[in-house]
C-alpha cells in the first residue's frame, strides 16, 4: 500500500516535472556567455558572511568594504548569524537586488551548496571566501594557505632551537581542513628536521590545550618547543607550562587573535602565525576587478600568512 | 440608561475588535509601502516569492505556536523538535527508506515529541515554560547524539524529497503551497470545529472547561503535538532546501514563532487568538528581515528593529 503510494506520487511529480509546470530550484541553466566587462564603479558586490559575532569575520567584512568602496563600488552585505537557513534567505535577498557578483563565506560548506545553485542559475557569479563549497560552480575560492603556515612555525622553531630539537605539536579538530592542512605543513618541515616528540588533539580548546599539555609534561620533561595549530591551545598550553615552571619552552600558535598579541607583547608566547582576513576581504574585491575586466581567475587564491614576533 | 451604557461598552468592544482584527493587517501593508518606496525591486513578483518561501518556515511552527498559546501554554521546543525530526528524517532516507514514507515518519516524529510536552505538562503537572524549556534541552541534545554533532549530508532522497522544500509547481514555490494547505486546515480546526472551540475555553477559563465537561487534558495533548508536527513539517522544508540536516538548524526559532503569534494579536494569556492574526505576524517579520536586507541594513540593526516592532505590537493590543 505504501508502495503504490510512493510510486504515484513520484509518478505524479514526474508528469507534472514533464509538463514544465513541477521544476526544481538550481534546474534552469544559466546564459553563461561572456564576461560582461565593468569598471568597479559600476559593480555591485553581495557580501553573505557566516556571522558577524566572530572578529575574524568583522574583519574580512570591513576588509571587504573598505577595499570596495574604496574604489566606488557598491558593497550589499548580509549577516547570516551562524544559521545556514538565514544565510540561504539573506543570499537570496542579495539575488533579488540584483547584485554582480557574491563574495559568500559558508557557515557550512554542504549546506551552501543550494544558494550556489541558486546564484549560478541566476547567471551571478560566486566567490567563496575562507571555506569552500562542496558543489555549484564557484569562480575561485580564497582561504588562507594552511599548509604554508604550518611549514612557517616549523622554521621558525628551528630558527630559535636548532635542527632536531624536541617539539610537540597540539592538533586541532580530528578530521577538519585546518587541522589536515596546518598539521601537513607542519610535517613536511619537522618530520625530516625535528624532534616531534608528540602530535596530539586538543580540539581546538583552550582548556583542552592546558590538559592535554599536562598530560605529555607527565612523559617527557625535556621538551624545546610547542606547536599548537590554533592560538587558543596555544595559550593553554602556556599555562600547564607556567605551572609546571617551563618558562623557556618555546610555544607558537596559529591565527593571530587578540588573545595571542596580547600575550606576544606581553613576552609569554613566542610567536603566532597571523591569518589576516582584512587582507583577504581586499584581495577578494582585487579578484572581483579583475574578473569584470575580463581577466582569468585561478580556481584557488591563497591569503597571505604572517609570522608575528614579540620584535 | 443601563441598556444605553451597555449599547456603548458593545460598540467599544466591537471598535476594538474590528481594530485588533485589522491592526496587524494594516501594519503590514504600510510596512510594505514604506519598503517599497525606499527600494523598488521588493514589490517584484520574484522578491515576493521569495519572501513568501522565506516566511513559510516560520508561519509552520507559528501556526502550531498559536494553538498552543490560545490554551494558555507556551512551546519553547519547537527548534529542538525542528532539528530532531529533520536528523531522523535524513538517517532514514540515508538508509534508503523511500522519501515519501520517511517524509510522513518525520511528521510522526513531530507529532510524537510534541504529545510528549503535551503529557508532561497534563499528567506530570508541569508548568509548560519549564516542561518545554527542558525538552528544548533535551531534544537538542538528542540531535547532537544522533548527529555526533556533524551535519547529515548527502542523503539524495529522490526527487520528491528534493521537490519539498525546492521545487516550484506553476511557478509558486511549493512550501508556499504547504504552508498555504496546512493553513487552510488549521483554520478550520482551529475555528470552525469542536475541537477548536474547546482549545479557546480551556485557554480561557480551565476551570469552567472542565466542568462543562471538555476533556482537557486530552485537547492539550493533541495541541501540543499539533505544535510539535508542524515544527517538523517546517524542518522538513529546511532540509529539503539546505540538502543538509543541521544539528543546529532551528535553534531560536521559537522566539520568531512567538514573536509572530503574539504580533498578530493573540494573547499570550490564552483564550483568545486568530490564525490570521499569525499569519500576518509571521509576513511582518518575514518582511522586516527581507526588507531590512533589500534596503541593506546592518544585521545588528535588524535585530534592535524587530524586538521595537514587537514592543509596539503588543503595546498597540494593550491600548485599546
Amino acid at each position: 500500500m505504501k508502495k503504490v503510494l510512493g510510486l504515484v506520487s513520484v509518478l505524479f511529480m514526474f508528469v507534472l516535472s514533464a509538463c514544465g509546470a513541477a521544476t526544481l530550484e538550481g534546474d534552469q541553466a544559466a546564459d553563461n556567455g561572456e564576461v560582461e566587462e565593468k569598471t568597479p564603479e559600476e559593480i555591485t558586490i553581495g557580501l553573505s558572511i557566516s556571522t558577524l559575532n566572530n572578529p575574524f569575520f568583522g574583519d574580512l567584512q570591513r576588509g571587504v568594504v573598505e577595499a570596495a568602496e574604496g574604489s566606488g563600488s557598491t558593497v550589499r552585505s548580509v549577516d547570516a548569524q551562524d544559521d545556514t537557513a538565514t544565510q540561504i534567505n539573506g543570499i537570496d535577498d542579495l539575488i533579488q537586488q540584483g547584485v554582480d557578483i557574491l563574495l559568500i563565506n559558508p557557515v557550512d560548506s554542504d549546506a551552501i551548496t543550494p544558494a550556489i545553485e541558486a546564484a549560478n542559475s541566476a547567471g551571478i557569479p560566486v566567490i567563496t571566501l575562507d571555506r569552500s563549497s562542496e558543489g555549484g560552480d564557484v569562480l575561485t575560492f580564497i582561504a588562507s594557505d594552511n599548509v604554508e603556515g604550518g611549514e612557517m612555525a616549523a622554521e621558525f622553531i628551528i630558527d630559535l632551537v636548532g635542527e632536531d630539537a624536541s617539539v610537540v605539536q597540539l592538533e586541532g579538530v580530528p578530521g577538519a581542513s585546518a587541522t589536515n592542512e596546518r598539521g601537513e605543513g607542519f610535517r613536511n618541515v619537522a618530520d625530516e628536521r625535528l624532534n616531534v616528540l608528540e602530535s596530539q588533539s586538543a580540539n581546538f580548546n583552550r582548556s583542552e590545550g592546558l590538559t592535554v599539555m599536562e598530560n605529555i609534561l607527565q612523559s617527557y620533561s625535556d621538551i624545546d618547543a610547542v606547536f599548537a595549530q590554533n592560538d587558543e591551545m596555544a595559550l593553554g598550553a602556556l599555562e600547564s607550562l607556567e605551572a609546571a615552571g617551563m618558562t623557556d619552552v618555546i610555544v607558537v600558535g596559529f591565527d593571530g587573535n587578540d588573545d595571542a598579541l596580547d600575550e606576544i607583547e606581553a613576552g609569554r608566547l613566542d610567536a603566532t602565525i597571523a591569518q589576516q582576513p582584512n587582507e583577504m576581504g581586499r584581495i577578494a574585491v582585487d579578484t572581483v576587478y579583475e574578473y569584470f575586466a575580463g581577466g582569468a581567475v585561478e580556481d584557488e587564491i591563497a591569503a597571505p600568512l604572517e609570522l608575528i614576533t614579540a620584535e | 440608561m443601563e441598556a444605553k451604557n451597555t449599547a456603548i461598552i458593545k460598540k467599544k468592544e466591537r471598535r476594538s475588535d474590528l481594530y485588533r482584527k485589522l491592526g496587524p493587517l494594516i501594519a503590514l501593508i504600510v510596512l510594505m509601502a514604506i519598503v517599497t518606496v525606499m527600494n523598488v525591486n521588493f514589490i517584484q513578483p520574484n522578491n515576493l516569492l521569495n519572501l513568501l518561501r522565506q516566511v513559510s518556515v516560520n508561519a509552520l511552527i507559528a501556526f502550531g505556536m498559536t494553538f498552543v498559546i490560545i490554551t494558555g501554554g507556551i512551546d519553547l521546543s519547537v527548534g529542538s523538535t525542528l532539528a530532531l525530526s529533520s536528523a531522523l528524517t535524513a538517517g532514514i532516507i540515508a538508509a534508503g527508506v523511500p522519501s515519501v514514507i520517511a517524509i510522513a515518519a518525520g511528521l510522526l516524529m513531530g507529532a510524537f515529541l510534541g504529545m510528549i510536552n503535551g503529557l508532561l505538562i497534563t499528567k506530570g503537572n508541569v508548568a509548560p515554560f519549564i516542561g518545554t524549556l527542558a525538552t528544548m534541552t533535551i531534544y537538542r541534545g538528542l540531535t547532537l547524539v544522533y548527529t555526533q554533532g556533524n551535519p547529515i549530508t548527502g542523503f539524495g532522497g529522490g526527487f520528491a524529497f528534493q521537490f519539498f522544500g525546492r521545487g516550484y509547481l506553476f511557478g509558486i514555490p511549493f512550501p508556499v503551497i504547504i504552508t498555504t494547505v496546512a493553513f487552510a486546515a488549521l483554520f478550520v480546526i482551529l475555528h470552525k470545529m469542536t475541537f477548536g472551540r474547546k482549545t479557546f475555553a480551556i485557554g480561557g477559563n480551565e476551570q469552567a472547561a472542565y466542568i462543562a465537561g471538555i476533556k482537557s487534558d486530552r485537547v492539550k495533548t493533541m495541541v501540543y503535538a499539533i505544535s510539535g508536527m508542524m515544527a517538523a513539517l517546517s524542518g522538513l522544508i529546511l532540509t529539503s532546501r539546505l540538502n543538509s540536516a543541521q544539528p543546529t538548524a532551528g535553534t531560536a526559532y521559537e522566539l520568531d514563532a512567538i514573536a509572530a503569534v503574539v504580533i498578530g494579536g493573540t494573547s499570550l494569556a490564552g483564550g483568545k487568538g486568530r490564525l490570521v492574526g499569525t499569519l500576518i505576524g509571521a509576513l511582518i517579520i518575514g518582511t522586516l528581515n527581507n526588507g531590512l536586507n533589500l534596503l541593506g541594513i546592518s544585521s545588528f540593526y535588524q535585530q534592535v528593529v524587530r524586538g521595537v516592532v514587537i514592543i509596539i505590537a503588543v503595546l498597540l493590543d494593550r491600548k485599546k
